[in-house]
């Protein structure tokens, strides 16, 4: 919490080399080694069973490692029960228990803890007001709308002050609107109180706007662990290049490691690309390329776009500020452009073969995963 | 507000009411069957409890007569021991005498020896009545006599009805307690709630672990359990009682068990007692019991009490602040039905009970079948219903009270 502390008690939460198993044959989550900040918004990210609430059941108690040790603190909590842990909890469908008012779920955790019953109903008022829901507090959790039962959730899991507070897809439930709204509510709350959150969900759009840092599970495994602008700007797998955010794939073969951490790559129709070698290390090396459709230039290019390709225009699409262009090129027909608007500028027509050219530092040379190996 | 409110609210109900209409619809031809089956009988039954016209119907003279007898600590005036003379005589003629008599029993000791007497020993004409039927039987001189024929003169009493709750109406009209060695039914009643109300509990203290495994457990495994608690439904009330005649009897399978064990030396008395009330009915209801407390808890997420234990509830805490007000609404119906089946239980108490250990229901029966006093009957079925009724009441202001509700 001091600035002068030690990083080593910066760190809040440590797994180290934790696994688990539910049937004794698969693991669904694979040697897990993460360390999560004091104060820090840490989402993890990844597909529909890649292990996400596994391993936050883990850290709150409900599951038991298989191998490894979670730390708290810097205490193992292998032996500590959950409800000794103080780690606040917000789950997917609010858990608001039924047959108490909105205030006495509020103070239900401070029921538990002994707070006598005048300190605590100020205290849940408090915690209510926090979330602009003052008003409410004599109701039941039936009478109110997803997005207020989602803000209770969330005032009971703050009230005691937790150092570590959970949310496993809080608001997967909540349709497009409310969903980016809360998204900033809570992202204002974790700003405010300081406290320190690690937040489940398979919405990159969710995880890019609220975190301070992503790890991207796949299958029981971290991915990256990184800033959303580094997995954005800097993915470090084809896995994270295609789940986060929009990109194109060409398949090539690495055909020499050049300087300053370049590579050439030929594509599949015989074509050189110069690369940034982020994934591969010695010619020979099948590989994927990943650029981003905002890095790829349509006919108006300059000297730094070192690499030119040709494509067909298969379709393009007018969004107003700029155009999306879908393209074959080299092998991908799915090849897709965003080409910001011009006066002046005619639109490409269906049909016409246009140049295509980035930067080498805008093309990334990543593994090939293994059903392009073929 | 409130200005715009009534209009709201008068659409709210024009709205509703078209909803409530469909609803009907829907339940109408239950609510046919019902009333056919079960408010037409119970409706029956209660007129029965305080319709009287047996002796009015064999002795119309006299029971026409008596209304004007006004003093009831002094006799009766002459016309009314003509009337009573004139009709004892003309039900002897006719062979009704006993219906009379068999009336008179349930109210007057010795009522039927009185009667049959009166008329055996009644001259056939005389100067006046009242002397000569004095002279036939000295019972006749005293009031209380009187009382009972005013009592029973139909054809609406309250006698029945009293009776049932061991309370007596003096000749005057007061309201007396019957004496301890006719006082019978209060007791009855007391025992039946006591033994439904025990049951109740004891199927609870059983039923409620075993729903919450089922609940629990991973369905294919929760699927057999199931099956073993539905297992006494496929065969007869009749014989799962007999069975536990066969288990529980002196040389029965746990006594023999008991002894072979070297737990004791004679045989416990198991059956025809308590025990034997209790255990069997235990076994019996306890599905009423798992059911309902089942489905309520199939349907209450394990998130709850997650969220209870991660916002800092010890695990004893989490159970008995969010996981059991939860079941309440299962707690009370399953709580409900097996009370209201326990003391209306007949079959079980009559084959494993002992005589002191009978229920109201076997008291009903007795007298539909075989004293054949359906005034008593209907009316110990009247107290019955009554206190059902008032529990059920209670039950429901405790409950209403804690804002639990189904939907
Ligand atoms: N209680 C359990 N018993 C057995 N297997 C389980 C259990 N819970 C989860 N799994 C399995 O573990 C794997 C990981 O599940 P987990 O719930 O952690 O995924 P997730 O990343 O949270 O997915 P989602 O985004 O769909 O919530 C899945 O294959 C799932 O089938
Ligand atoms: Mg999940």
């Amino acid at each position: 919490m001091t600035d002068s502390a030690a990083p080593a008690s910066d760190v809040l939460v440590r797994f180290s080399g934790v696994r688990k198993t539910y049937d004794g044959e698969t693991l669904v989550v694979k040697d897990l080694n993460l360390d999560i900040h004091r104060g820090e918004f840490l989402t993890l990210l990844g597909p529909s069973g890649s292990g996400k609430t596994t391993s936050l059941m883990m850290l709150a108690g409900f599951e038991v490692p298989t191998d490894g040790e979670i730390e708290l603190a810097g205490r193992s909590i292998r032996n500590v029960p959950p409800h000794q842990r103080g780690i606040g909890m917000v789950f997917q469908n609010y858990a608001l228990f039924p047959h108490m008012t909105i205030e006495e779920n509020v103070a239900f955790p401070l029921m538990v803890r002994g707070m006598d019953r005048g300190a605590r109903s100020a205290k849940a008022r408090e915690a209510l007001s926090m979330v602009k829901l003052e008003d409410l507090w004599r109701r039941r959790p039936g009478q109110l709308s997803g997005g207020q039962q989602q803000r209770v959730a969330l005032a009971r899991a703050l009230v005691f002050e937790p150092q570590l507070v959970l949310m496993d897809e809080p608001l997967g439930a909540l349709d497009k609107q409310l969903r980016e709204h809360m998204q900033i509510e809570i992202k204002h709350l974790h700003q405010s109180l300081g406290v320190t959150v690690v937040y489940v969900t398979h919405d990159q759009t969710e995880a890019l706007t609220m975190s301070d840092r992503i790890a991207v599970f796949d299958d029981g495994v971290i991915r990256q662990l990184d800033t959303p602008h580094g997995l954005y700007e800097e993915p470090q797998n084809a896995f994270v290049a295609d789940f986060i955010g929009e990109n194109n794939m060409l398949a090539g073969t690495v055909e020499e490691m050049l300087e300053n951490g370049l590579c050439r790559v030929a594509l599949a129709d015989g074509r050189h690309v110069t690369a940034r070698a982020v994934n591969v290390t010695a010619a020979g090396q099948p590989t994927r390329l990943s650029m981003r459709p905002e890095k790829v230039h349509v006919e108006d290019y300059g000297p730094q776009h070192v690499n030119r390709l040709i494509g067909t225009v298969k379709e393009t699409i007018y969004h107003g500020d700029h155009t999306r262009l879908r393209l074959a090129v080299a092998g991908n027909p799915e090849f897709t452009v965003k080409m910001r608007f011009r006066p002046n500028r005619p639109r490409p027509e269906v049909g016409e073969r246009v140049a295509v050219a980035f930067a080498a530092e805008d093309c990334r040379a990543l593994d090939a995963p293994a059903e392009d190996e073929s | 507000m409130s200005e715009q409110n009534h209009p709201l609210k008068a659409r709210l109900r024009r709205a509703e009411r078209m909803r409530q209409v469909k609803a009907f619809g829907l339940i109408a031809p239950l609510l046919g069957f019902l009333l056919i089956s079960f408010v037409v009988p119970i409706a029956s039954m209660m007129m029965r409890a305080v319709h009287d016209t047996e002796l009015s119907s064999v002795w119309p003279e006299v029971t026409a007569a008596i209304p004007s007898w006004r003093d009831r600590k002094a006799l009766p005036d002459e016309a009314v021991f003509a009337a009573l003379a004139h009709d004892i005589k003309a039900s002897h003629k006719d062979r009704t005498l006993s219906t009379a008599a068999r009336r008179l029993n349930y109210d007057l000791r010795n009522g039927r020896s009185l009667v049959f007497s009166t008329a055996r020993a009644l001259p056939e004409t005389a100067e006046r009545w009242t002397d000569a039927v004095i002279a036939a039987n000295g019972r006749w001189a005293d009031p209380e006599t009187w009382g009972a024929v005013y009592r029973a003169s139909g054809p609406v009493t309250g006698f029945f009805l009293l009776a049932a709750l061991d309370r007596n109406r003096t000749a005057t009209g007061r309201i007396v307690v019957a004496p301890p060695d006719e006082a019978l039914f209060l007791d009855v009643l007391k025992r039946t709630f006591v033994v439904g109300l025990a049951v109740t509990l004891i199927c609870l203290a059983l039923g409620y672990p075993v729903a919450y495994l089922l609940a629990t457990l991973p369905p294919d495994r929760g699927n057999l359990l199931m099956i073993l608690v539905l297992l006494p439904f496929w065969t007869s009330l009749l014989v799962r009682t007999a069975a536990w005649v066969v288990v529980l009897q002196e040389h029965g399978l746990v006594n023999n068990a008991l002894i072979w064990l070297g737990i004791i030396e004679k045989p416990m008395r198991l059956i025809y007692n308590q025990v034997g009330v209790y255990v069997a009915m235990t076994h019996i209801l306890l599905p009423f019991m798992i059911l309902p407390l089942y489905s309520v808890m199939k349907a209450i997420p394990p998130t709850y009490v997650r969220a209870a234990r991660s916002l800092g509830a010890a695990p004893a805490t989490a159970f008995l602040r969010i996981y059991v007000p939860q079941t309440l609404p299962g707690i009370g119906a399953g709580g409900i039905l097996v009370f209201i089946m326990a003391i209306g239980y007949y079959i079980t108490p009559a084959l494993v009970g002992g005589a002191g250990d009978q229920l109201i229901s076997y008291f009903i029966a007795y007298y539909t079948s075989s004293s054949v006093n359906w005034g008593l009957a209907s009316a110990l079925g009247a107290v019955l219903l009554a206190a059902t009724m008032i529990l059920y009441a209670v039950y429901n202001r405790l409950v209403g009270a804690g804002g639990i509700k189904l939907g």
